[in-house]
């Protein structure tokens, strides 16, 4: 599954970062990782780019790259940050 | 005595002071965007700063003094905000070059990493880069008072990383005794930089191949050679567009990444930074548990904000406020300073015998000051409401709401605020393409802004069409003359946009960067930082694009006041009869600006306008209007020796464009020719102001001619289509 497939206030573990290599090392650096977790905090109301919450702050990526990013699903629906902070789960 | 001695080194005689200025030590200033590091940087410095340029590349360093002890002043330079050091663009590089003094940057005594405590993890990662390269550092901790909850501790920050940390709050200038205490004795200590950090064997074995690579000048020691070897392998790419690196490393860097094969070293390297931090983020915050408390409430802000409904209601209300402050509201101020240059030019001309002088004076000097101070009020009431937008975080999310749109024009999100700008004057729009970081979307946004109806046009605009279009409605309802003032506006949207398009795609390709937009927490202005940038940037104008408006409206003035005419000129002899005296002096006035270079030159390029509809009159109303567009009513009166015509009100003027015959008869003027005009004023650059704006960004000439070319070339040939089109359909 895909960053881009989620829905609105879902909660889901980065799997694997994709796209192109200066966007992806740049993500990874703000702390988007294989790990970590992210929420999908909204859309922008033309319907992109994405506003996610990583670790405490707020990055936007537009769909297209969202697209490169594999997830596993985490939490559905409005979730508190303050979700068990369970270790990386590598489940499919 | 001793501590004071400092102090009074500015009252002694200059053979008694110290030559301490040419050692000044250098404090480089780093960090995160949004992490409040020009605030801390204005504390450190006070009211000495002053912008200067990074050679090279668009882009500006501040530089200001810092007292840190009675006897101690060092020098500061406040890098743009960066999150990593690692570097793919020329932008990038300078925070790389500031704090390892490569290029042509002096290595610096001391790094001060702001840090925003509210993001601590993500902002410590830049620190474990700078500690890895064995960089002496000092963290500041800011933003302390966001996170009362759940402060980090300082004193667990030092110890994990072996560097000095003290916590800070810029804005109410707190901690900066410590601070100032703790750079002093920071300066020129290199940190032990052991941190426990678990590279993959095979990573560091690729960094230390890599490292063999480097220029001698940049290598040091092991640790700190495998550091920049890490570097280069987490920045250099076959296309990156950094400067100065040697191919051998550039190769070495592309065999490692080869031969790595499933292993993902940026992911190596970033991950086990980010595995050390994590592993160690209890121990940072002593156990408690931060609430993120500032990220709920402006997540509250942001569910109205960015409300698919409201939020672009707001947005556009703000967007209106924007544009009515720069339309409208500076109107007042700008009529100031005309009225104040207007006064101080006739008490120079009741004060002075007529003649030379008088004429450079007033036309020349006091009215080529006056077209630099005219741009003051909207620069400053622009940058007033830039200030603001970015300091809240707004700006942020106006990039966000824009992106969509924006994007499919090749534009950045953040081109929005100062495209609208330029509805109102292309000056300060141009200056205020600064909110973008890289150097393309700059230029670009540059490139189109100029094409935008300024509010200089209109002037131009009402004239034409109050003098060649009659007063009539279509279909019964719609007045021909308001039409045809919103179809000039959209016609200017219009190829703006197509320019942006076009111009993004060839002149200016650069690649299309995925976005990656931060949303900053909403934050209060903090109004001192925005008085301050408001006078750096209007002081940044006088200076440098002042005085080439300066220079250019002399150069207009002698073209269009020179050769004089011979005393008693032939035609005013015989013909003179019971004509009023001031008539005659008007009549000599256009016969002398037909005598001038500009009338020549009118002349000249007349075979050249004619196939637009334009006569050698309007050739020198546009060589005039390169002071301001609105300058070629009052020249346009001068032609035609009307005298004085007032811009607002040209009743004189207009009844002439009516009236005037050619010599067998017609009108002069059609209204396919006032069609023609409008569009040739629509798209070519006649402004010599928005010329030395850009010159003064893009720090040369080549894209001042570039911007020239390609806008009066698209006007001449879009005016010779409606002309020539709209005859043989006979109009």
């Amino acid at each position: 599954m895909m960053l881009a497939d989620i829905a609105v206030g879902d909660t889901v573990t980065v799997e694997h970062v994709g796209g192109p290599r200066a966007f992806r090392r740049r993500l990874m650096e703000l702390g988007l990782l294989p790990g970590t977790r992210v929420r999908l905090v909204g859309v922008a109301p033309l319907g992109d780019p994405l506003e996610l919450l990583v670790r405490g702050a707020s990055l936007s990526i537009r769909r297209a790259e969202a697209e490169s990013i594999r997830i596993v699903q985490v939490a559905q629906g409005t979730m508190p940050d303050s979700s068990p902070a369970a270790s990386p789960a590598r489940a499919s | 005595m001793t501590e004071s001695a400092g102090e009074h080194a500015g009252a002694r005689p200059a053979a008694a002071t110290p030559p301490k200025l040419a050692a000044r030590q250098r404090v480089v200033l780093v960090g995160n965007p949004n992490v409040g590091k020009s605030t801390l940087f204005n504390a450190l410095t006070g009211q000495r700063a002053r912008v200067g340029n990074y050679p090279g590349v668009t882009v500006e360093l501040r530089e200001g003094q810092a007292r840190l002890g009675p006897e101690l002043e060092v020098e500061v330079v406040d890098v743009p905000g960066s999150y990593s050091l690692s570097a793919r663009s020329a932008e990038e590089q300078i925070a790389l070059d500031c704090v390892l003094g490569l290029a042509s940057q002096p290595a610096p005594e001391l790094v001060v990493l702001v840090v925003d405590a509210g993001q601590l993890i993500r902002n410590l990662y830049l620190a474990l880069q700078l500690v890895e390269l064995r960089v002496p550092l000092v963290i500041a901790l800011n933003m302390i008072d966001e996170v009362t909850d759940a402060p980090p501790s300082p004193s667990a920050i030092s110890q994990l990383l072996g560097v000095p940390c003290v916590s800070t709050n810029a804005r109410k200038r707190e901690g900066l005794v410590p601070l100032r205490e703790a750079m002093a004795s920071a300066l020129g200590v290199t940190p032990s930089g052991a941190l426990a950090l678990r590279y993959p064997k095979a990573l560091i074995e690729d960094a230390d191949r890599v490292a063999e690579g480097l220029p001698d000048s940049w290598r040091r020691n092991v640790e700190r050679d495998r550091a920049l070897g890490l570097w280069a392998l987490g920045s250099l790419e076959p296309d990156d567009e950094l400067e100065h690196i040697p191919q051998g490393l550039r190769d070495r860097c592309l065999r490692a990444h080869e031969q790595a094969g499933d292993r993902d070293l940026d992911r190596e390297i970033i991950a086990t930074r980010y595995a050390f931090l994590d592993a160690h983020a209890a121990e940072l915050y002593e156990g408690a548990q931060p609430a993120g408390e500032k990220r709920a409430s402006s997540e509250r802000v942001d569910r109205v904000l960015l409300h698919p409904v409201f939020g672009f209601v707001i947005f556009l209300a703000v967007m209106l406020v924007l544009f009515q402050t720069l339309f409208s509201w500076a109107d007042p101020l700008i009529s100031l300073v005309e009225a104040t240059f207007g006064g101080l030019s006739r008490m120079v001309e009741g004060a002075l015998p007529d003649g030379l002088l008088r004429d450079f004076l007033v036309e020349g000097l006091i009215g080529g000051v006056g077209n630099v101070v005219v741009f003051l009020p909207q620069i400053l009431l622009l940058f007033l409401f830039i200030g603001l937008l970015e300091d809240t975080g707004y700006m942020a999310r106006v990039a966000y709401l824009m992106d969509r749109i924006m994007r499919s024009l090749g534009l950045h999100g953040r081109a929005f605020v100062p495209m609208l700008s330029g509805f109102a004057c292309a000056v300060p729009a141009i200056l205020a393409t600064r909110t973008m970081e890289r150097w393309r979307d700059r230029l670009l946004t540059m490139l189109v802004i100029p094409l935008m109806t300024c509010s200089a046009r209109l002037p131009v605009y009402t004239l034409i069409i109050a003098a060649l279009f009659p007063p009539a409605t279509v279909l019964g309802v719609l007045p021909v003359q308001g039409l045809l003032m919103v179809a000039m506006y959209l016609f200017s949207v219009l190829v703006a946009l197509v320019s942006a398009a076009v111009i993004g795609r060839t002149v200016v390709k650069g690649r299309q960067v995925p976005l990656i937009l931060e949303l900053p927490p909403y934050r209060l202005p903090n109004p001192l930082a925005v008085l301050r940038m408001m006078w750096e940037r209007s002081w940044l104008f006088l200076r440098e694009a002042g005085t080439v408006i300066l220079a250019a409206t002399v150069v207009l003035w002698v073209l269009l006041s020179f050769p004089k005419l011979p005393e008693s000129g032939p035609a005013s002899a015989p013909t003179a009869t019971a004509e009023h005296a001031e008539e005659d002096g008007a009549a000599r006035r256009a016969r002398q600006l037909e005598h001038s270079y500009a009338g020549r030159v009118g002349h000249a390029i007349e075979p050249a306008l004619e196939p637009l509809g334009f006569d050698w009159k309007i050739g020198v109303g546009i060589i005039g209007a390169f002071a301001a567009r609105e300058v070629f009513i009052s020249t346009m009166g001068l032609v035609y020796g009307i005298g004085e015509v007032d811009d607002d009100d040209p009743q004189s003027l207009r009844d002439k464009i009516r009236s005037e015959k050619r010599d067998d008869g017609t009108p002069a003027y059609t209204p396919l020719a006032g069609l023609s005009l409008m569009i040739f004023f629509a798209l070519a650059c006649q402004c010599m102001s928005t010329l030395a704006v850009v010159k003064r960004e893009t720090r040369g000439y080549r894209w001042p001619a570039f911007l020239f070319a390609y806008m009066t070339g698209i006007a001449y040939l879009a005016s010779l289509l409606v002309f020539q089109l709209g005859r043989a359909m006979g109009f």
